[in-house]
């Protein structure tokens, strides 16, 4: 929680005018029993009309210099909060970019989401509330307090006494909701997962007839939800009658007391008026008080959620180098990744050198470790033991973003933003020119989609690429890579949805660029990496065996088996 | 305003369903009123029989103070029950917003869920829904004791001195003025307010779900420049909707001061001249401070509604957006099983840019349909088509001798399995995610299934076999792992058509030659539309539909096709025409 406060300083000023304009106005407040009491003692025991007007015009005066404090203090602290939230977001944005692919994995996008959006709302609420009625409210109840003790001692005991008690109810129940809209808010993000992935997955849905299952599935969830918010709400209806009783034990205490202080000549009628004044004052702010507090125990909660993010270390530390040598030299020296909280290892003892402008072919069976390897040369994912170097330096040493800036990766799942053609190429390459966009789409074999559009390249593209196909978006996903034009280029089975003529199409293209990047071509295509300077042929994790298409087919079983399986003639002819 | 109050009664129609507790709170509302009301005008009582020193009367202090004490209990309890009346129906009919909210979801066309960003759809089905059912706690707890209040302090006043009500009944109109003219003004603020925030959630939906891909790229920055561009619009519109919302309290609590001084006057002038006690003065001030707090808390309430009533609106209208045409009652299947019949059909997306046209096929039981061509060229809106994820504009789809449209989509679709390019995966069990078409298959068959997709391996593998529960949309699991759940989950329904689009793309050719054999075993007998690239696989189709620009250019079988020397038979070459970096 302490970490969000400093989002509020900007505010300091805000923070400060609010409840100062909120306890002006309470002060005001705090004098009008007293006048009511002048003027049924002086006024109208003595029965001088002229009293009374002068009176009731200082109520109005009392009222008028309210209102504009008021209006003061809701400004202030509406600026205050509605900009904290804001800044808030901010920080968590930044906070969630920050996360390695690690953490993603583990954490999930749709708690992030919930973050962002309700629990920072239901924090800007509570910090609105707060700041307006924090202090406004105990003041006005120990100012009433002490306005009992100015007017009669033994009568103000009463104050005294009620208001720990009242205080004691107000904690507690606090204190026994907070765990519970934890859990609350839990049970919503769960809600909020269904949602999403009904959405994500309505084809597949629809296809299975599914319709009914999510729906009994949603339900489930929602039901929960629905359960604990009434158990949570049932203690929360507590506060209300509790305090009520409270307050007006205390008044019949105060009135009897008052009745025999009157008795005895040591308080006037007006008096007793005036204290009973300030206790129903007590019960109003208590009122506004508990509903303070449920708003803030809310908040608590999301706050307590939101500083869980913003605490998060990413679990890679960045580098200082800055790449100097735009060569795009890749070797990996005894390379093993292990994933957090599995058992075996995904990459075994990786050792390989690619030099600058060469093409690795990658090749071998589901969950081989394909994707794995290359996730480690941009920094997705850090090696458990032996290095990756880029041009000789430990990939862990130079800074992410200056290192991730010289590769290129078009990834096995071909998203695409909304927005434009043109908007998502420059993903790529902010300053990219249009001479530098066209040679990107010519080299992806995506001049076509382009043109084959009404607005060219300001063509609208929609959430997850929307209105084009598969193979589409692939070709669009590598030339965005291309935009940037990259030391070393990463084609994670991002061709499989091109037909062969284009698939050939686009490396011949790549092959003849004129600052060719070191290219990694992961594929399940012998014909994709046929032509590579040096194939890995990976199986479980290890390479089993690294060379040119001719010597694995010469000698490399697993190598044999994928190729002859694709190429059937050359199988007959061959044996 | 129109639109406002048709959503008003669309809202009050949901809580209508809950119409015992509604009654029960109404009762409770009413009784802690009274109670409430009744309390001052006893305690002015009392302190009338305190005048001053000597002139006491305690024995009627005593009764009067005991009738206080019975109040108060009454008061407590009746106070209770209403706030738990009111917890239950708000709940509830939240529960039932999003249930529906989300079965509605089941039902609208899939063109509708392809062209709204999935984010916005979700924040209208969770935020909103939240924020609307807030306001209406609001609305329920304080709306109903507000106007009780007011009637009970009017008639209260009326018995005991009508000349001051007549004081504050002039006064009070005003604080209702001040808060209808604040609350119409904020409308707007609140509907812009409410749709710079789903903006915002669909940028989001994008940059965090997508997060990787941002940083593949190294755009964070950009992103955050992005998000703090609405970020910003955001803070400005709430700041408005907020302050000039929250000025509606001080602005009615002034009329309340008025008010109270008006009281104070009149009474202090009435008692002067003998017409009311100290006693019932106190009471009236009293009740001039209670009779405008429900003012106070009911243009509170307006504006709370305000804000709800805006996203109520977002969330209905996501509830009336146009359903799926109704299914037809189920029919007798007439033609053979595994027959389809394409006829003359018309097709696009954009209403404006033709798409398929004039498309004609015969496909007899069992055959397999071979779907070719460039990527991009139409195959994917085949499949929408033939699995009625959307409807032909033109001519008809003849599944089994019936018209797709004539019967129900359930029944088309049990007819046949797919496999899709984007493989999605639930979050559950690996059991679950495979018995998805059939949810009581028994471990026997599922792991038969899995053994059939060379799933079983696997999943053996994994920590907890089929037990493993995989996260949001697959976790871990590789692409091809996932691709071989999705093909396991077809061979368990084994349904009498099959639709497979690239589905083997992610997988290595070791395993895939095995699926292969699989889905051979798997379309013997069964009708096959297939998607691929893999011309080997091809080969063996009875049909080849060779698409090109959304139209079937070439029809029939490889040798015929690859006679013509046509398109296809160019397609088949370039797949041994290699253009790699060695000669």
């Amino acid at each position: 929680m302490k970490k969000l406060w400093g989002y509020l300083k900007a505010y300091r000023k805000e923070c400060v005018l609010a409840p100062l304009f909120k306890m002006l106005e309470a002060s005001f407040e705090l004098l009008v029993p007293l006048v009511v009491a002048a003027m049924i003692d002086t006024g109208i025991a003595a029965g001088d009309k002229t009293y009374i007007m002068h009176m009731c015009l200082l109520l109005v005066a009392l009222g008028v210099v309210g209102l504009a404090s008021s209006i003061s203090a809701q400004y202030f602290a509406a600026k205050a909060s509605v900009g904290f939230a804001a800044k808030l977001r901010h920080a968590l944005l930044d906070s969630i970019q920050r996360l390695s692919y690690g953490q993603m994995d583990t954490l999930g996008a749709s708690t992030m989401m919930t973050r962002m959006t309700s629990d920072v709302n239901q924090l800007q609420n509570g910090v609105n509330l707060a700041l307006r009625l924090l202090l406004r409210s105990p003041f006005v109840v120990f100012g009433a307090m002490l306005m009992a003790f100015t007017i009669d001692l033994q009568a103000a005991l009463i104050f005294a006494a009620v208001i720990p008690a009242l205080c004691v109810v107000v904690f507690g129940i606090m204190l026994w909701t907070i765990p519970q809209y934890k859990k609350v808010q839990e049970n919503l993000d769960s809600v909020t997962g269904a949602a999403r992935e009904n959405l994500s997955g309505v084809r597949v849905i629809r296809a299975f007839c599914m319709e009914e299952e999510e729906n009994k599935e949603f339900e489930r969830r929602n039901e929960k939800l629905t359960r604990l918010q009434q158990k949570v709400g049932k203690i929360s209806a507590l506060m209300n009658p509790v305090t009520y009783v409270l307050i007006n034990v205390a008044v019949i205490a105060l009135i009897w007391t008052g009745a025999i202080r009157v008795n005895s000549g040591a308080l006037s009628q007006g008096q007793v008026v005036a204290l009973y004044n300030y206790m129903s004052q007590i019960l109003v702010e208590l009122v506004k008080m508990a509903n303070l507090i449920i708003t803030m125990t809310k908040a608590a909660a999301c706050g307590n959620r939101i500083g869980a993010v913003l605490s998060f270390k990413t679990d890679q530390l960045d580098g200082e180098l800055e790449p100097e040598t735009r060569r795009g030299k890749v070797e990996f020296r005894n390379v093993s990744l292990r994933y957090p909280g599995s058992g075996a290892e995904a990459l075994q003892n990786i050792s390989f050198a690619a030099e600058p402008g060469q093409t690795i072919g990658i090749i071998g069976g589901t969950g081989s470790g394909k994707t794995s390897l290359v996730n480690l040369i941009p920094r997705f994912y850090d090696a458990t033991e032996g290095s990756v170097l880029v041009d000789g330096v430990d990939v862990r040493q130079f800074q992410k973003n200056a290192l991730r800036s010289r590769v290129g990766v078009a990834p096995q799942k071909a998203v695409l933003f909304r927005g434009t053609i043109r908007s998502n190429l420059l993903w790529g390459n902010p300053n990219a020119t249009e001479a530098e966009l066209q040679e990107a789409l010519r080299v992806a074999q995506a001049e076509e989609i382009v043109r084959g559009k009404e607005n060219g390249l300001e063509e609208p593209v929609a959430q997850g690429g929307g209105s084009l196909s598969g193979g589409q978006r692939q070709r669009l996903t590598i030339a965005r890579a291309l935009v940037r034009k990259p030391e070393i280029l990463i084609l994670d089975d991002s061709a499989s949805a091109l037909d062969y003529a284009t698939d050939s199409r686009l490396r011949g293209a790549i092959a003849s660029m004129k600052n060719r990047p070191t290219t990694f071509i992961v594929s399940q295509r012998a014909a994709s990496v046929r032509f590579a300077d040096l194939i890995l042929v990976l199986d479980d994790g290890k390479i089993v065996d690294a060379g040119t298409h001719e010597a694995l087919l010469a000698r490399c079983e697993i190598y044999q088996e994928i190729y002859y399986s694709q190429f059937p003639k050359e199988a007959k002819s061959h044996g | 305003m129109a639109k406002k109050n048709g959503t008003l009664k669309k809202v009050l129609r949901y809580v209508s369903r809950y119409w015992g507790f509604l009654l029960v709170s109404l009762f409770m509302a009413l009784i802690s009123v009274a109670l409430t009301l009744y309390v001052p005008i006893l305690v002015g009582r009392a302190i009338d029989c305190a005048v001053g020193a000597g002139q006491v009367d305690f024995p009627a202090i005593g009764k009067i103070l005991v009738q206080v004490a019975v109040a108060v209990g009454i008061t407590a309890a009746a106070q209770w029950v209403m706030n738990v009346m009111n917890n239950h129906m708000t709940y509830h009919v939240v529960e039932d917003v999003r249930r529906r909210a989300f079965s509605h979801l089941q039902k609208l066309p899939l063109s509708y869920l392809d062209s709204h960003p999935p984010g916005e759809t979700v924040s209208r089905v969770i935020s909103d829904v939240d924020q609307f059912a807030d306001g209406l706690l609001l609305g329920f707890t304080q709306l109903f004791t507000g106007a009780m209040t007011i009637l009970g302090t009017l008639l209260f006043m009326l018995v005991i001195s009508p000349k001051i009500m007549l004081v504050v009944v002039l006064i009070t109109p005003v604080s209702l003025l001040v808060a209808n003219f604040i609350a119409k003004r904020t409308y707007d603020m609140f509907a812009l307010q409410s749709k710079t925030r789903g903006e915002q959630t669909a940028l989001l939906d994008e940059v965090i779900g997508e997060q990787k891909l941002v940083q593949a790229f190294g755009c964070e920055e950009r992103m955050l420049e992005a998000f703090d561009e609405v970020n910003d619009r955001l803070e400005k519109c709430s700041l408005r909707a907020i302050f000039f919302s929250s000025i509606t309290n001080p602005a009615t609590r002034f009329v309340n001061s008025l008010v109270y001084a008006g009281v104070g006057l009149v009474g202090a002038l009435t008692v002067i001249g003998g017409g009311l006690t100290v006693g019932g003065l106190v009471s009236f001030l009293s009740y001039a401070n209670q009779y405008t707090k429900p003012f106070n808390e009911i243009s509170g309430v307006i504006t709370e509604l305000q804000n709800a009533l805006a996203c109520a609106g977002r969330v209905f209208d996501l509830m009336e957006a146009e359903p799926e045409t109704p299914d037809p009652a189920p029919v007798e299947e007439c033609g053979e099983r595994g027959s389809v019949a394409i006829r003359q059909v018309a097709f696009s997306y954009d209403k404006g840019k033709k798409l398929i046209q004039n498309f004609n096929l015969q496909v007899q039981p069992g055959q397999r349909i071979a779907i070719v061509g460039p990527t991009g060229c139409g195959k994917t809106t085949l499949i929408n088509l033939l699995m009625r994820f959307y409807d032909v504009d033109g001519g008809s789809i003849t599944v089994n001798g019936v018209e797709t449209r004539k019967m129900p989509r359930r029944q088309l679709r049990s007819q046949i399995g797919m496999v899709l390019q984007d493989t999605w995966l639930k979050s559950g069990t690996i059991r679950e995610n495979i018995a998805m078409g059939k949810p009581y298959a028994t471990q026997a068959e599922v792991e038969a299934a899995a053994k059939a997709a060379h799933a079983h391996s696997f999943i053996r593998r994994l920590p907890q076999g089929y037990d493993t529960v995989i996260g949001e949309s697959g976790g871990s699991l590789s692409q091809g792992q996932k691709q071989l759940l999705c093909i396991a989950r077809v061979m368990l329904c084994l349904p009498p058509m099959l639709i497979l689009d690239e589905a083997t793309s992610s997988i290595d050719t070791r395993t895939e030659q095995k699926i292969q054999a699989a889905f051979q075993r798997m379309m013997e007998g069964r009708t096959s539309f297939i998607v691929a690239h893999r011309l080997s696989t091809i080969e063996q189709a009875d049909v080849i539909l060779v698409m090109k620009d959304g139209q079937v250019i070439e029809q029939g079988n490889h040798e015929s096709l690859l006679r013509k020397g046509g398109f296809y038979a160019e397609l088949y070459e370039s797949q041994f025409v290699q253009e790699g970096p060695k000669p």
